[in-house]
């Protein structure tokens, strides 16, 4: 039933953004430069060595192709709705959703969702496929595991943005999260085991963005050991448990703007 | 227009650059931590391109094509002033101002707007440079930068980064002025970010590029906005090297404001506004 929810807000807000035809055009050029970008950087890196903490080329694009699938799963479904429940809170207009007779929580995970960011999916999981087929050597069965540890990767973002969000409910003001947390978000463009030590262990426990996408791109280059993907599953289920308590306990704190 | 006449307007514009200059300074200096977390988050970028390169130099036996872990540091750490010398008024803004009627009231100023832009980024800067100080030695305790910098190469550097600062604004500003006729800009400046990345310096040093994407570079303004101004003062060649690099800022300065003051004297005839 909720997942039927969710699914009509998401179709509401296409048939919204399909008015906008060029805007939509437009989209497509941003999303095919910024791949390009990556591709001319991957080039530009391989120029000088066959291989970079022993990722080799195909392998690093599987990994680009993970990072922009990610990447675009956050800007389309977890940063926009993220931003608008911290001004819901901030303002004090948050009444409105609660009121609705369907969980609020899926409500404001999905509302303010920005549907055209689906394209750099899209384009993300091709990138990914080509670069799997390039290196050869993957096997079908690591298909599905790579799916499970995409997801897990997934609700790790979400349940982190989430929760900085929802702690809004305690700490009003938090404007600039959203900026240095895109920022921090380009870190994952390359494996994390390439960072120096402190950064490795950063962009995994305390902000886990690096976990998050090298994860997957492991698993489908065959270099994942068996802890890994169950380490990041519970990490990820952890994350979501986490984030669902932390909304039920602000959602008490929270008086509305009317009371 | 008489000579009397012109310097006293010259001496007019100086003080009302010292003036709004001063007035944004203040202004920026009671949001500090706002814009010291924006520093922080401009960091990732360099310390990125950083860690590639030096894994790179390292994987080649500790330099790639001269350069080496250290040298790298000194260059991306000195790229984190470079590139907040270099914000400007983004073509975004310009959206914004037509969209919302904004840039009529522009209009009317009795000097051209791109004055007011220019003085309230300038004085903005002054305080970010005091700011970037202290985030500048943290970065060297971190990464070990190596740099053998000369007076001259100082001296450089410092005029360099404020040309650098007025280039970047004017190209920034005529993408902006496409809004005149396209009320939108985003894409086309997210191009010039694209040609800017690969040709300035912004993300390699540009002798890591291939010979054909070095030939390019040297067409357009970008690296006198990166890679000028980062090796005047990490790696300055000879004097007269120096003052050259000087002289081609310059130049730009001046075709920039050639083509914004032409463009912009057209699209005052075109604009109309939304909503007049």
């Amino acid at each position: 039933m909720n997942i039927r929810l969710a699914a009509l807000y998401l179709r509401l807000l296409l048939l919204n953004e399909m008015q906008y035809r060029a805007n939509f055009l437009l989209r497509i050029v941003t999303s095919v430069l910024s791949l390009g970008t990556a591709v001319i950087t991957l080039a530009l890196v391989f120029r000088q060595v066959q291989r970079l903490d022993g990722w080799d080329l195909d392998q690093l694009v599987v990994l680009a192709g993970v990072y922009t699938t990610l990447s675009g799963f956050t800007q389309m479904l977890v940063m926009p709705n993220a931003l608008a429940l911290l001004t819901d809170i901030q303002e004090g207009t948050l009444d409105a959703v609660l009121l609705k007779p369907a969980g609020a929580l899926l409500a404001v995970s999905v509302r303010s969702s920005k549907v055209w960011q689906g394209l750099d999916v899209a384009i993300g999981l091709a990138t990914t496929a080509t670069g799997a087929v390039l290196s050869g050597g993957v096997g079908l069965s690591a298909v599905p595991v790579f799916a499970v540890t995409l997801l897990c990767g997934a609700a790790l973002i979400y349940s982190f943005l989430m929760s900085i969000a929802i702690s809004a409910f305690w700490f009003v003001k938090l404007d600039n999260v959203a900026e240095l947390f895109s920022g921090l978000f380009q870190a994952a463009r390359w494996p994390v085991g390439l960072y120096p030590g402190w950064m490795r262990i950063g962009l995994t426990v305390v902000i886990p963005i690096g976990l998050a996408v090298t994860l997957p791109a492991e698993v489908l280059t065959s270099r994942a050991t068996g802890a890994g993907p169950a380490a990041l599953a519970a990490f990820a289920a952890a994350g979501l448990a986490f984030t669902r308590f932390l909304w039920r306990r602000g959602l008490r704190r929270y008086s509305g703007a009317s009371a | 227009m008489t000579a009397g006449g012109a310097a006293g307007r010259v001496r007019a514009l100086g003080a009302f650059y010292a003036a709004a200059g001063r007035q944004s300074m203040t202004q920026q200096l009671t949001y500090r931590a706002s814009s010291l977390l924006l520093m922080v988050g401009m960091l990732t970028e360099p310390v990125i391109y950083l860690v590639v390169w030096s894994a790179i130099a390292r994987s080649q036996g500790g330099s790639v094509d001269g350069y080496t872990p250290g040298t790298l540091a000194a260059y991306y750490i000195t790229w984190t002033l470079v590139r907040n010398m270099n914000v400007g008024y983004a073509p975004a803004g310009f959206e914004h101002r037509i969209t919302t009627g904004r840039m009529s009231g522009r209009m009317l100023l009795p000097i051209h707007p791109i004055h007011y832009d220019l003085a309230g980024f300038g004085g903005a800067k002054i305080v970010w440079i005091a700011q970037w100080l202290p985030v500048a030695a943290v970065l060297v305790l971190l990464f070990h930068p190596t740099a053998h910098p000369t007076p001259a190469g100082v001296l450089v550097f410092l005029v360099s980064i404020w040309a650098a600062f007025v280039i970047r604004s004017l190209f920034l500003w005529l993408i902006g002025l496409v809004t005149f006729w396209t009320t939108r800009a985003s894409a086309l400046f997210e191009l010039y970010l694209l040609f800017e990345l690969l040709l300035s310096g912004r993300l390699v040093p540009l002798t890591l590029l291939p010979q054909w994407m070095r030939s390019a570079a040297g067409w357009f303004p970008f690296e006198w906005t990166f890679s000028f101004p980062i090796n005047a003062l990490i790696a300055p060649g000879p004097a007269p090297r120096l003052l050259a690099g000087l002289g081609v800022q310059a130049l730009w300065i001046g075709v920039g404001a050639l083509l914004v003051a032409v463009v912009w004297r057209r699209a005052v005839r075109r604009f109309t506004g939304v909503g007049a």
